[in-house]
């Protein structure tokens, strides 16, 4: 299969990215998110789940929380494409909300590819939300590793341990649950009440997000939860980690084009040495140096995304590469809008930090620019010979 | 097939196949003289011979100016140029020897030139009959080619100048020349006027060219020597005192950002491919430099860098693809603009990190028997670091982006 030209990206897809767009600016700017989440600067607060419901509930509406769902389940069933330019645009907000957990969520229910899964997509489609809880304590990315046990019992299923770094996990109706037995790894579709599932929030840097690890003492799973069989698991994951990892690289590339933005505007008004600081080199070539990140970035995000569309079978090296480059530009487009913002950059009131710390918190979710250099090694050059590992 | 291939209007698709055809049956053999890597460093007439035979062929057989209209000795189609690009770089033609002429010289011409120019120049640019070298920078011009002080004095019709060049590739077997002078030292950018000029007939009387040696060691540029050089005023390019305008359309188009894509661009050929991407040769210089117990390739820094270089490699053709589609960037100069920057800082990237990987075996130059791959990584190292000098220094390139895409206050 070969990839178009244009990412697949015209009118339609252009049309619905201005909207949204349009819609974030008036609903969720950054004095909005700012009087929204950041009311409470003490570092003992109570770990907070702050969120604006009735803009995601507006957001359903419009069907953006179906996006990444197919048609066949009542879904929008947009081009991957489509769906990271709109994540962008949630990026460039800070969008306290689960638009990416549930889309993330879609993409590995679509990988499931079986009649539970769908049941659970067709759910989403009608306003059920959703995340992955895949990760271990120790925060392996990798598609084997889990905490949560699963073994049977005259006929059922019953879940035990805890999944860590789940993402909006007090946002969101239901989990998906990886969780190992003598079969393999197998995924779960688990619902937040469940009896015996424990839901531990994390006290976090970022603001814009929530997170929680979450505790399985028996819960019991019947067949019809079942996404995928044991065994399955990890096919599955891996199918789905390109998307994951490009919808997580979208959404860096939207808040470094805020970051970008914004550091120029402050840039071209601030005065110093009776001149806008942009003036001076020192201050414009590093505003020019984030955005050649952003770009080099978001040209393989767009890549990325493609090829999930167009060219699966090199989805992974591509997203690997999105995922690498737009965690260090992640990094390297924060440090610059602290410093260049001076000391009012490094205040708690200069909505700045939102933004810094979203990206932190982005720049590790589902492995590093080194993990995923590492991963990418392995593709384009092979596994390290034993002699010298 | 190809990517791009299947978004070709009818008219690139059926263009392609000819030129596919065409450089199937007309490929060269092994050429009779060592060509060097680029037009920069050839050195000899039997290289400008080969190299000036072979351009005229490839003109004839209508791959080259496919975009100029019929009437100034062009192929009068549309968007063609990039194809026929890319089909010689698959084919992995000889490169064409009139670089300078045809990314900088023509397009100037075309924009800025009386019919008369357009109709006598161009059809000998694009069969190379004339070779055409650049003369902007000074020794006191470089970054700041607005303090040109070349200096043309007007004479009845004719011109006279006097100054000195600098950096002139290609200035000891050109014929012509793209000259910015100073006719009015009382204002600086509207003191400058664009001229065209043969410097044949006056080669050696009031004109002087002398070879400069690169940090290489190889030939590459000259200085050009004018005392009481005669120009006549047809050979003027645009209004007196319009130069600045003028020779921002060629700083355009060497930078890789203008519209009308010269054939053999330097920056305009975007397709990322695994067997042509440099990046990619680090790997297999990696797998054969020894490290440790083992191969670079085993030594996980290594990788992680050469990865980082891949990544850049593939993110800046991704970067030329999507410049290309609507919607998808925020202001059409953004990745133009940044081409040039892209491209070179790449390339001296790469070098460096070759050094690395072969570790003490680079300290062994091009003349050393046991130097592996013939010196040939410490070579283009060398070679690369004029890329982010010549043709806009990657600082004034930063100050341009700076201020035409995020409006910052102009340095200068």
């Amino acid at each position: 299969m070969a990839q178009p030209q244009d990412y697949g990206y015209g009118e339609d897809e252009d049309m619905l990215r201005g909207e949204v767009r349009k819609f974030l600016r008036n609903k969720c700017d950054e004095r909005t998110v700012m009087k929204l989440v950041a009311h409470n600067p003490d570092l003992g607060r109570e770990p907070e789940c702050l969120w604006d419901r009735e803009l995601w509930g507006e957001m359903v509406n419009l069907g953006l929380t179906t996006m990444a769902i197919p048609e066949a389940q009542g879904g929008l069933g947009m081009s991957a494409v489509a769906v990271a330019t709109v994540i962008e645009e949630a990026g460039r907000a800070a969008l306290p909300s689960p638009l990416i957990a549930c889309v993330n969520a879609a993409y590995v229910l679509r990988a499931c590819n079986g009649e539970t899964a769908n049941a659970a997509l067709t759910d989403m489609a009608a306003g059920k939300t959703a995340s992955l809880a895949v990760t271990n304590k120790k925060g392996s990315w990798s598609s084997a590793d889990t905490d949560v046990s699963a073994t049977e019992s005259a006929g059922a299923t019953k879940l035990n341990g805890t999944a860590w770094f789940v993402q909006d996990a007090r946002k969101v109706d239901f989990y998906i649950v990886k969780a190992a037995s003598s079969a393999g790894i197998a995924l779960y579709r688990v619902p937040v009440d469940a009896p015996g599932l424990t839901i531990t929030p994390d006290s976090i840097v970022d603001l814009t997000r929530d997170q929680a690890h979450i505790t399985f003492s028996d819960v019991g799973v019947d067949a019809e939860n079942i996404l995928a069989d044991a065994g399955q698991g990890e096919t599955v994951m891996a199918a789905a980690e390109p998307a994951i990892l490009t919808m997580i690289a979208a959404d860096m590339c939207g808040a470094a084009e805020w970051q970008m933005q914004t550091t120029a505007e402050h840039a071209r008004t601030r005065e110093q040495f009776d001149r806008p600081i942009g003036f001076f080199q020192a201050v414009k070539h590093p505003i020019v140096d984030m955005m050649i990140n952003i770009d080099a970035a978001r040209s393989l995000v767009y890549n990325a995304a493609c090829a999930i569309d167009h060219e699966p079978e090199e989805a992974a090296e591509a997203a690997h590469m999105a995922k690498a480059e737009a965690s260090d530009m992640a990094q390297f487009c924060s440090r610059q809008s602290v410093q260049l913002h001076g000391g009012m950059g490094f205040t708690w009131e200069c909505p700045v930090q939102l933004y810094f710390k979203r990206q932190m918190h982005n720049q590790m979710l589902h492995g590093d620019g080194s993990y995923h250099r590492a991963k990418l090694a392995n593709i384009l050059i092979g596994p390290i010979s034993p002699k010298a590992a | 097939m190809s990517g791009a291939d299947n978004k070709d209007t009818p008219e690139q698709a059926a263009f392609r196949a000819y030129c596919r055809d065409w450089l199937a049956q007309n490929l060269p053999d092994t050429p009779p003289v060592e060509l060097p890597p680029t037009h920069v460093e050839i050195s000899s007439h039997e290289q400008v011979d080969y190299l000036a035979a072979w351009q005229k062929r490839v003109y004839e057989a209508g791959l080259v100016g496919c975009d100029y209209p019929v009437e100034y000795g062009g192929g009068g189609r549309k968007n063609c140029q990039p194809v026929a690009n890319e089909e010689m770089i698959r084919a992995k033609t000889p490169f064409l020897i009139n670089s300078v002429a045809m990314r900088m010289a023509a397009p100037t011409i075309l924009h800025h030139g009386s019919e008369e120019l357009k109709q006598s120049l161009l059809p000998k640019i694009f069969s190379s009959e004339d070779i055409w070298c650049q003369g902007f920078s000074e020794p006191s011009a470089g970054s700041d080619l607005a303090n040109v002080q070349t200096f043309a004095e007007r004479k009845g019709d004719d011109w006279v100048v006097n100054g000195q060049k600098i950096w002139t590739t290609l200035g000891k077997f050109a014929s012509w020349m793209i000259l910015l002078c100073r006719t009015d030292r009382s204002v600086k950018h509207a003191g400058l006027t664009y001229f065209a000029v043969p410097l044949e007939p006056q080669l050696g009387k009031t004109v002087e060219v002398r070879p400069l040696i690169k940090i290489t060691g190889e030939t590459g540029f000259n200085e050009v020597f004018f005392t009481d050089f005669i120009v006549p005023d047809k050979y003027r390019l645009d209004e007196v005192g319009k130069g600045w305008d003028v020779a921002q359309t060629t700083l355009k188009y060497e930078r890789g950002a203008g519209s009308l894509v010269a054939p053999s661009t330097v920056y305009s050929i975007t397709k990322f491919s695994k067997k042509t991407s440099k990046a990619m040769k680090l790997i297999e210089l990696a797998k054969e430099s020894p490290r440790h117990n083992d191969t670079s390739a085993d030594d996980a820094v290594i990788r992680d860098r050469i990865m980082k270089l891949c990544i850049r490699e593939k993110a800046k053709s991704e970067s030329f693809r999507r410049a290309r589609v609507k919607g998808l960037t925020e202001h059409s100069m953004r990745i133009p603009l940044q081409a040039k920057i892209l491209e070179t800082e790449l390339q001296i990237d790469i070098g460096a990190l070759a050094m690395e990987i072969e570790g003490v075996q680079s300290t062994l130059y091009s003349g050393d028997e046991n130097a592996p791959a013939g010196g040939e990584w410490p070579l283009s190292y060398l070679a690369s670091l004029c890329l982010t000098i010549g043709g806009g220094t990657s600082e004034v390139l930063r100050n341009i982006l700076g201020e035409r895409v995020l409006n910052l206050a102009k340095t200068k």
